[in-house]
């Protein structure tokens, strides 16, 4: 105490900048960590975005076809399925041929032809005969998506200045393409395919309908077995197991169980339900079945968790009044910690959305030419699909893959969106 | 202990009794399912949709690769297995067995077209004109002293002019598919293997140690020279976009997509393109097949009408479907004879 105050001392004075100069380093580290983390999400959003806006929008062409009975019901009997194995394809060649001109040359055909989707654009026709039989022998006005070379060129996603043997678009295609466009009979319209179709090996076709479909089915079969299970188990280890080496030994085992890798739910997939129970391949329910082995111990980590932060006076306050412990745990314990358990079964379950790994095992991964209507149907799921696109070889796959990435980013969003919601809304405070 | 499992679930299946059995056969499926090859995976979904769209059926193709093809659809002839399998390479004779073991009794072949392996490289990257002795003293771990003296040593070539001075003064910096793919197999099988033989003590040994010829052939550095990319051949394509100075190894179709940014090797003086792997002319090429079950396709008639859809003319014919999204595909006269084969469904054997 004789020489004062301690922070006079040269020692605590150096002491004092060393703690300040921590304080400092800390929080210039912070901001960095932060700074980094919304410099890569700003990244990879613009990227994606970048890619995948041009995908929200697709040209489509309009030309006639003259729908002749030679080609398509050389019998005259106009049979509905006959009628939908028809040649389609030359109705199409034929009217490309005769709206450009190009006679017999074969260059020039194939480049005619190559304007349109080739396979859009024969089906939109045979569907409508196949529904209306009446309309063969007349004209009929088709619009159809332009193939998908044609569309990433008018979305300037495609160079031009190379020689045109090598590139994917042709000088003839180009000038007739802008001849098209300047008279309206090429016009760029909001790409509803994309999420009315399901899903083809035609990018200007594809959709994510049925692979939204699949995961929607997938995510309902996890969270109908997921849920009830998580919530029960937590609410009986934490509330009613006696505390003693069993329950410690089932409660490490299901910490283990949350950080097993997921590839290893779809080799047990694949071995106990569909070799042994003999389940469908590629099915929703064998997916949501595997997912809610994922999930399940996330949910109850969180239940339990949510559980334990029920304040006591709750619970003993209920006692008091002459609840039983079974009336205080489900009438007072249970409803408070409802956020938190609301909270962890959704980000499990939007974790569960994005997995690829264990579907690959049990068939998932699969170009389905339907969409969905039953669990037990074969499905694919969104981040499949997005898989799948990445693999393809046509540019126009770049910006689908981009789109799709984008819509279960979305589907990500609304369910984060949802959990942030019913937690501010069911929180209490005490 | 899979097989255990099986037979006991069969068990308990029959102990159920008839009304069980009478819902599995109500609950028969009535789509197609296909497994198999990611390199017939694009080709034959495009002619799912397109048989889709004619008849209603719902087609299910899996993208497994070629082995996990074979294993699923010779695990046994029941309708829980698949009915077709795409294929990158013939079946083998043992997978054959496997299905005979299993009760797939006859298996139908059918042959759809080729598939060029290109070894290709940024447009405006360096030319490259390979013969496939380059490509195996490129790739190679271990190379042959000389001509004449099959110690093998280490591969010691950094630059592609040190190979020969005619190649570009490039690092020899390889990207191609991992030992998984059957592209990678092709790959080794037609071009390693090709050019090992063009030194004649190696062309001696493969007549009288395979095995050591094999081993000499087959396998590819590991000093980094040569990197394994993935399934995913449009990674190896990004790659080379991002590295004008390597080379890629993929399938032509991922060429043809790309020809305003890739451009393919010559090999022996032959360009990878349309006509030259139609020929034969271009050396890496190798033939794609898919598998049917005779006995699937009694069952359910839809599979016959899908097999023949694949190898009609509108799918396979000049100026296809097929053809535009790059599917070499196999001449009419065999075309012809598969068709036969499918409608008679007429089971292979094995000539080896």
């Amino acid at each position: 105490m004789s020489s004062g105050s301690p922070h006079t001392t040269a020692r605590a004075v150096a002491m004092l900048k060393k703690r300040r100069r921590a304080n400092s380093v800390f929080h210039a580290l912070g901001v960095a960590a932060i700074a980094f983390a919304i410099a890569a999400l700003v990244w990879l959003m613009s990227s994606i975005v970048g890619t995948g806006i041009s995908a929200f929008t697709q040209n489509v062409i309009t030309f006639e076809v003259v729908l002749d009975e030679e080609e398509l019901d050389p019998s005259g009997e106009r049979d509905p399925d006959a009628l939908r194995l028809a040649n389609y394809r030359a109705v199409v060649q034929d009217a490309l041929y005769e709206r450009f001109d190009v006679g017999d040359d074969r260059q020039r055909r194939q480049e005619a032809f190559g304007l349109v989707s080739t396979s859009g654009a024969t089906d939109i026709i045979r569907q409508q005969v196949f529904t209306d039989p009446s309309l063969v022998g007349t004209t009929m006005t088709v619009t159809a998506p332009v193939s998908d070379d044609l569309d990433q060129y008018l979305k300037g996603n495609l160079t031009t200045d190379i020689d045109e043997s090598l590139r994917r678009v042709s000088d003839n295609q180009i000038a007739w393409a802008q001849e098209l466009k300047a008279s309206g009979e090429i016009k760029s319209q909001f790409n509803w395919t994309l999420f009315t179709a399901p899903d083809s090996r035609d990018p200007e076709l594809a959709g994510v309908a049925g692979a939204i479909v699949g995961s929607l089915l997938t995510m309902l079969v996890t969270f109908v077995l997921a849920f009830p299970l998580g919530v029960g188990a937590a609410v009986y280890l934490e509330e009613y197991a006696p505390k003693n080496r069993m329950t410690d030994f089932v409660e490490i085992n299901i910490n283990n169980l949350a950080a097993v890798p997921s590839i290893v739910f779809g080799l047990l997939g694949l071995a106990v339900f569909l070799n042994f129970f003999g389940m469908p391949r590629s099915a929703p329910l064998v997916g949501g079945i595997v997912l809610a082995f994922m999930t399940f111990p996330t949910i109850m980590i969180a239940t339990r968790a949510a559980l334990k932060a029920v304040p006591s006076g709750i619970y003993d306050g209920a006692l008091s009044l002459g609840a039983s412990h079974t009336q205080a745990v489900f009438h007072h314990k249970l409803p408070n910690a409802a956020p938190g358990i609301l909270t962890g079964s959704i980000i499990g379950m939007a974790r569960a959305l994005g997995e690829t790994a264990p579907l690959l095992m049990i068939g998932m991964v699969a170009f389905v030419t339907e969409i969905p209507s039953s669990i037990t149907e074969p499905a694919s799921a969104l981040p499949v699909q997005i898989f799948l696109w990445s693999d393809s070889a046509e540019v126009a796959w770049e910006e689908r893959t981009s789109a799709a990435i984008l819509i279960l980013l979305a589907f990500m969003i609304v369910i984060n969106g949802a959990a942030i919601w019913l937690r501010s809304k069911l929180e209490k405070r005490w | 202990m899979r097989l255990v499992w099986r037979h006991a679930a069969a068990k308990a299946v029959s102990a159920a009794g008839e009304a069980n059995s009478d819902a599995a056969a109500s609950t028969a499926r009535s789509e197609i399912r296909i497994v198999g090859s990611s390199t017939v995976y694009p080709f034959s979904t495009k002619v799912a949709q397109e048989f889709k769209n004619k008849t209603g059926v719902n087609v299910v193709v899996e993208s497994t690769g070629s082995g996990g093809g074979h294993k699923l659809f010779c695990d046994g002839a029941g309708m829980d297995t698949p009915d077709i399998t795409n294929s990158s390479r013939r079946q083998k004779e043992s997978e054959l067995a496997a299905c005979h073991a299993n009760g797939v009794d006859e298996v139908v072949e059918v042959m759809i077209g080729y598939d060029g392996i290109v070894i290709g490289n940024l447009r405006e990257g360096p030319e490259f004109n390979l013969s496939l002795k380059q490509v195996y003293q490129a790739f190679a771990k271990e190379l042959p002293t000389s001509d004449d003296d099959c110690t093998m040593v280490a591969n010691g070539y950094n630059n592609w002019s040190e190979i020969d001075p005619s190649l570009p003064n490039e690092t020899i910096e390889g990207y191609g598919p991992p030992p998984t793919s059957g592209t990678r197999d092709a790959f080794v099988e037609i071009a390693m293997e090709g050019g090992a033989k063009a030194y004649p003590c190696l062309a001696a040994l493969a007549d009288s140690d395979e095995d050591a010829f094999l081993a000499a052939a087959h396998t590819v550095r590991e000093d980094g020279r040569w990197i394994d990319s993935g399934e995913n051949d449009n990674v190896i394509v990004q790659t080379l976009v991002n590295t004008p100075t390597a080379v890629g190894v993929f399938g032509y179709s991922f060429l043809a997509q790309n020809t305003d940014k890739i451009k393919g090797a010559t090999v022996d003086g032959a360009e990878p393109s349309f006509e030259n792997i139609t020929t034969g002319d271009y050396p890496i090429s190798r033939s794609l097949f898919f598998y049917v079950k005779a006995s699937h396709m009694e069952e359910i008639p839809a599979i016959r009408q899908y097999a023949l859809e694949f190898l009609s003319d509108e799918a396979a014919g000049e100026g296809g479907y097929l053809e535009e999204i790059g599917l070499v595909p196999a001449t009419d006269e065999a075309r012809a004879a598969y068709r036969d084969a499918v409608v008679t469904g007429t089971g292979y054997a094995h000539e080896e």
